[in-house]
């Protein structure tokens, strides 16, 4: 609940635009988005199906480069960088967490958990150590050498928010993160995510779910590629 | 993005913890892993137990040859063929050919680098110890023969230059016609009968090896070939006083006599790399003397080359069975590795979000598909060390394994997973993470 104007914005999004070719027809994901999203906000995506949400995501992930616009990180301009430094800007400043929790199958919960930490070069011992400790956290101290196989699908959205949480990072991403889950177990990791908040974790949270905009400090609703609402930008021209 | 890059990334820590996460993919599917390995366990398996028995066999046959003594020149007498029809005529005559002394004494001469010769006569005949008695050869030689034809003697001793000056009639039997004739009693200081002249036996040596070397191998179906290994030794010039120099031999009901001056001269030649002048000026000297083809000239050394020409020939061959069925295995790896690549499409992009960089999944993916060729090698080498030993061991075989044979074998066959796991690593790695992470 912490969010002030005078803070640097950690995510800047200045006229983003997302075409995709479709054999003659260009279609525009998004259409000009300008956003600013500050540490420690808490904020909700929503729209309708197709209506560019998860296009937003791996934008803002780095997983996809935008097709006009800048995209600032933590004040760099992450629209220009490379392939490889891409990966370290998800590895060190991102968190991922997916609707089908994306955990790999081969590896146990403390090994999954490990993953970033692998690519950002720490020792073995380094990782173990946080990878447990998170793993706790998330009230998984029973299940550390389980396979993911094994889990309930609460139980490895949290390891999945463990493995998010494992390289600190400035911004958590989540899309979709309870569409698997029933209310219960869905309403556990809408607990962590608010608890995370609480201790100062930035989260975008993207979702169908209407009632999200009420648990979060901040909603923006997206329509056809634009952004249609923003609760900060109504507070504000309010 | 190229190889030395990834080389310079690969710290050992790193490498580690890919090698462990490698076997725990491979371990996940121990059945396809291991089928997809045997491509390389064959190929590597067969090269070295080939190897192995080829090495073998070429070294049996060298050891043979070196046994004749490779810096001498070995000249026998034939029988020729061709004198059938000349002979028609004086059939009931003594049959006249072979080495003569005069051959010798040109040799001796005038071929540059010759040192000595050994002459050598030889007679077919019953060799009788009381009641036994065999049918042997007995051979007039020179005190020297032992050492120019490394020939053991193994009991006893050779007979001397004076013992060949004064014509004594001694003899030395070869260890398998001792045997023969003295099965259960000493035969050093005891007789044995040729005819009607009487031998004192003063020495035992070992068999011919030529001789015994090929009796082995054809085993036991020739009672004619064990023959051959009966030999017994005297004093050229004994052979002479006793026997003449018509050799008489009767045999079931008829008879032949025949004038050989020698049967056999071995031609030492004093350094290696005159042998084969050598020998080419012997064989001048002999056309020369003889009109009809009465010999038959043995270059050890010429054997020699000629036996490891066939090996390199031999190993030429193998190297491209070796090479294609590395090929094969390789191709092998590189579908299931491809196939790997796909099924695994989404672990990719799980990864590449978490910060993985495309070199990183180029070096997994490249460690595993090495890490499968190289366990693949690696008992492709134990079963092709086991091979030969078991052939060696039901087939009386001999087998050579040579140490760079199992360290080439496995280090080609970890090439093969760094060659064909390249194109299914970059194809990973060449993913794009959105899609990667889409897939189902
Ligand atoms: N790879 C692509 N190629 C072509 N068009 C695409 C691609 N990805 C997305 N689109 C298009 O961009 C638009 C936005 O898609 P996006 O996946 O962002 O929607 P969304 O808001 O996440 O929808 P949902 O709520 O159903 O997940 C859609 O019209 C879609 O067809
Ligand atoms: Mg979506």
């Amino acid at each position: 609940m912490v969010s002030s104007t005078s803070l640097e914005p950690v995510i800047e999004l200045r006229g983003v635009e997302k075409h995709y070719q479709m054999g003659d027809t260009l279609v525009k994901a998004l259409r000009g988005v300008d956003l600013r999203i500050y540490p420690g906000d808490y904020i909700s995506i929503l729209g309708p199906s197709g209506c560019g949400k998860s296009t937003m995501l791996n934008i803002l992930g780095c997983l996809d480069q935008p097709s006009v616009g800048q995209y600032f990180l933590d004040g760099i301009d992450v629209s220009k960088l490379s392939d490889d430094n891409l990966s370290q800007v998800r590895g060190k400043k991102l968190g991922f967490i997916f609707q089908s929790y994306n955990l790999i199958q081969q590896l146990t919960v403390v090994e999954n958990i490990e993953v970033p930490l692998y690519y950002q070069g720490l020792s073995e011992k380094e990782s173990r150590e946080i990878a447990v400790d998170l793993a706790c956290r998330v009230g998984l101290s029973k299940r550390l050498d389980h396979k993911p196989t094994e889990l309930s699908g609460g139980q490895q959205q949290r390891v999945a928010i463990a493995r998010a949480l494992s390289n600190d990072p400035a911004v958590i991403l989540a899309d979709e993160a309870t569409g698997n889950l029933d209310s219960k177990s869905g309403g556990d990791i809408l607990e962590i995510f608010d608890q995370l908040n609480a201790d100062g974790k930035t989260l975008i949270l993207i979702t169908h779910d209407e009632g999200m905009s009420k648990r979060t400090s901040r909603t923006i609703r997206l329509k056809d590629g634009e952004i249609a609402f923003d609760s900060r930008r109504e507070e504000v021209t309010a | 993005m190229s190889v030395p890059v990834l080389i310079r990334e690969l710290s050992f820590f790193r490498l580690k913890r890919s090698v462990l996460l490698g076997l725990k993919s491979l371990w996940l599917h121990k059945l396809r892993s291991l089928l997809t390995a045997m491509g390389i366990v064959f190929g590597v398996c067969s090269v070295i137990a080939m190897l192995a028995i080829g090495e073998g066999a070429s070294h049996e046959a060298q050891q043979q040859i070196k046994e004749l003594g490779s810096q001498n020149v070995i000249l026998r007498s034939v029988k020729p063929t061709n004198k059938t029809t000349a002979g028609e005529q004086e059939r009931s005559l003594i049959l006249e050919y072979g080495i003569t002394y005069r051959d010798i004494s040109q040799i001796q001469a005038t071929v540059p680098g010759v040192l000595v010769t050994i002459p050598a006569r030889e007679l077919k005949d019953f060799i009788w110890n009381e009641a036994l008695s065999i049918d042997g050869s007995t051979r007039g030689t020179v005190p020297w023969f032992p050492d120019m034809r490394n020939r053991k003697v193994q009991r006893g001793r050779f007979f001397t230059q004076i013992e060949m000056d004064t014509r004594a009639p001694i003899c030395v039997l070869s260890r398998s016609l001792a045997r023969h004739l003295f099965p259960l009693s000493e035969p050093i200081g005891d007789t044995v009968r040729i005819q009607s002249s009487y031998f004192r036996v003063i020495g035992v040596i070992q068999d011919d090896p030529a001789v015994a070397n090929s009796s082995e191998e054809k085993g036991a179906t020739g009672a004619t070939d064990q023959g051959a290994a009966m030999e017994m030794l005297i004093p050229i010039t004994t052979l002479e006083d006793h026997f003449g120099e018509v050799l008489f031999k009767y045999r079931s009901g008829s008879f032949e006599a025949e004038k050989v001056e020698l049967h056999e001269a071995t031609v030492r030649i004093d350094t290696p790399d005159r042998v084969m002048p050598a020998a080419e000026a012997i064989r001048h000297i002999l056309e020369r003397n003889h009109k009809d083809v009465d010999y038959t000239m043995v270059v050890p050394l010429d054997l020699l080359r000629r036996a490891e020409r066939t090996k390199q020939i031999f190993n030429i061959v193998l190297g491209s069975i070796a090479a294609i069925s590395l090929v094969v295995g390789g191709i092998g790896i590189m579908n299931i590795m491809l196939a790997t690549v796909t099924e695994r499409t989404r672990e990719i992009g799980i990864r590449r979000a978490l910060g993985a960089k495309k070199k990183d999944i180029v070096m997994q993916f490249l460690i595993e598909t090495v890490m499968l060729s190289g366990a693949g090698g690696l008992l492709g080498v134990a079963l092709g060390l086991l091979i030969p030993i078991i052939i060696t061991h039901f087939a009386q075989m001999e087998t050579i394994i040579q140490l760079w044979a199992p360290i080439l074998a496995f280090s080609i066959s970890v090439m093969t997973g760094v060659l064909f796991g390249i194109y299914p690593a970059f194809r990973a790695a060449g993913m794009n993470p959105v899609e990667a992470l889409r897939h189902e």
